[in-house]
């Protein structure tokens, strides 16, 4: 596809994977760190025919292990940094994530989530959501998670996730899946140079005489210090509750809330119109956070409705997030589909009305 | 236009298809609408099948995703034998006739041939026979004007093949006239 020069604000038509580039070079980062891998090796691509244009630096690194240690590094020299890759990839970058969390460093790390486990497919998949929002690498940590549902959030959430990095000096994930970065949808971009650079003292720029060294490591040999460090992170994290997203359509009367993120929740939308065009009271729940995760708004929405369905593209993993969220207030049901594989509204619709069936009998 | 028209198109990767679907979503980008496209980009695209699912309408798209569609338009028999029976009622479904040995049995949809290919070989460039397709469909399902098609193709096309513009402005023009013809007949 033919690249516009333009960087005004006119409605353009673009894949996820590339309108999640466009949006990069906008938020003004210094450097793009990658290895290529279906299904977003589209984001590597557009970088490497645009930066070299415009600003930054792109390099294709010799493996995704390389890649989120030139992001460790360049973070820790104060540098506005990103990668992206999809699961099998950020499972090999999970050990140098743990170190960022770790050294408090701000970078945007993108998983364009494909089926696994394993080598797996190149096909859409939830499956990396535990990785995502529990840690995913070894020790107490969490990453900011953002989940897009449209190309025009895949370009808006790299403001997002980049604003909060530097914010809680915390790497920031978008979790997309491989349709949103394959499909295109119209998308209005983000201004250029609307995303200022942020001061950061800490970085190892070189010391001036004025203050003390600064040091970025991850290594606090004695136990005391490293608790300490603990200790900071997870004060942090409780700050970091207070940046909870998450979006409601058509709650305000359901008895029925349909639970889901990003695709599944695009899914859900429309089994939203197709049970309401039956007359049932059924609602969704998005998250956009996935850490942190919406657990009040959930937690109050479980007084209301006779239960939930979460629809996810895995075997049930934010389920359990949403069933620790509504405590035994209402039944929590799910429905997913695994490997690569869809469902579709249709399916999803059908699963809602056996559910409410099952309901019926059990109140007869 | 109604409020929303759900549409698959399909064939063998190389015969255009993601394109037919790229040029009329340009087209209703322009036309200010809400758009969505979804290829598949599975293995099956390596010398298989390919498809994409494109969704215009007048409001927000809620599932890019679909299993049942307005219109289908189909370039080879497995993607006949797949999409046929995914066709609302009432719905369209266009496919290309030189391929095709088992046509569609459906009655309660509207089935239309179109012999692409041949007439594409007439106009002397095969790869145009995807444009003689979209014309068609047009011509029964107006959800884009056709001079946006034109400047949708601009977009669509790499520079280095803009010189054949004019031959698939003639093409989508062919398409157009091929219904027109068979409601008269």
């Amino acid at each position: 596809m033919e690249q516009e020069k333009t960087t005004n604000n006119e409605a353009r038509l673009m894949k996820g994977n590339e309108a999640l580039a466009e949006a990069a070079i906008r938020a003004d980062i210094d450097a793009y760190f990658g290895y290529p891998i279906t299904p977003q090796s589209e984001v590597l691509e557009y970088f490497t025919n645009e930066m070299p244009k415009r600003h930054g630096i792109v390099l294709q690194a010799e493996s995704e292990v390389a890649a989120i240690n030139m992001i460790y590094g360049a973070a820790g020299a104060g540098g506005r940094v990103m990668t992206s890759s999809s699961s099998p990839g950020i499972s090999l970058m999970q050990e140098g994530i743990s170190y960022i969390a770790s050294a408090q460093l701000p970078c945007l790390i993108v998983n364009v989530n494909r089926g696994g486990p394993g080598l797996g497919t190149i096909q859409p998949s939830q499956g990396d959501y535990f990785q995502a929002t529990k840690g995913g690498g070894h020790g107490d940590y969490h990453l900011i998670v953002l989940a897009p549902s449209s190309v025009q959030e895949m370009a808006d959430f790299v403001f997002d996730a980049i604003r909060l990095a530097e914010k809680y000096r915390n790497p920031a994930m978008i979790l997309a899946d491989g349709a949103l970065g394959q499909m295109m949808e119209k998308v209005v971009l983000p201004q250029e140079g609307s995303l200022p650079k942020v001061s950061k003292p800490w970085a190892t720029v070189g010391k001036p005489a004025s203050r003390k060294r600064n040091i970025i490591t991850s290594l606090f040999i004695e136990p005391e210090k490293m608790e300490v460090i603990n200790l900071g992170l997870q004060e942090k994290y409780k700050q970091i509750q207070s940046e909870v997203r998450y979006e409601e359509i058509a709650l305000d009367d359901a008895d029925i809330a349909l639970v889901a993120f990003g695709l599944s929740a695009r899914i859900c939308q429309k089994v939203v119109d197709l049970g309401r065009e039956k007359g049932i009271k059924v609602g969704l729940l998005r998250p956009i956070t996935l850490y942190p995760f919406p657990k009040s708004a959930l937690n109050k929405i479980a007084d209301k409705v006779n239960f939930m369905l979460v629809v996810e593209m895995n075997a049930g993993q934010m389920v359990e997030d949403v069933s620790l969220a509504a405590n035994g207030k209402c039944p929590v049901y799910f429905k997913g589909r695994m490997g690569g594989m869809i469902p579709s509204p249709e399916e999803v619709f059908a699963e809602l009305m056996s559910i409410i069936e099952k309901q019926s009998v059990t109140q007869d | 236009m109604e409020k929303a028209h759900e549409i698959i198109f399909a064939g063998f990767g190389g015969q255009g298809v993601l394109s037919m679907g790229q040029t009329i979503s340009y087209a209703a980008m322009i036309e200010n609408k809400e758009i969505s496209w979804m290829p598949s980009y599975g293995p099956e695209m390596r010398g298989g099948t390919a498809n994409c699912i494109v969704i215009v309408s007048s409001s927000r798209i809620s599932s890019p995703i679909i299993s049942r569609f307005d219109s289908a338009i189909v370039l080879n028999q497995p993607s006949l034998d797949k999409f046929e029976h995914e066709v609302k009622e009432g719905g369209l479904l266009i496919y290309e006739e030189s391929t095709i040995i088992n046509t569609p049995k459906r009655k309660d949809i509207e089935v239309i041939g179109i012999p692409a290919n041949e007439e594409a070989q007439l106009l002397g460039k095969k790869q145009v026979a995807n444009m003689i397709i979209v014309g068609a469909f047009l011509a029964k399902r107006p959800i884009v004007k056709i001079e946006n098609i034109l400047v949708a193709l601009k977009k669509v096309l790499p520079e280095r093949h803009h010189h054949l513009i004019p031959l698939n402005e003639e093409a989508l023009m062919l398409g157009q006239r091929l219904i027109k013809e068979k409601v008269v007949a």
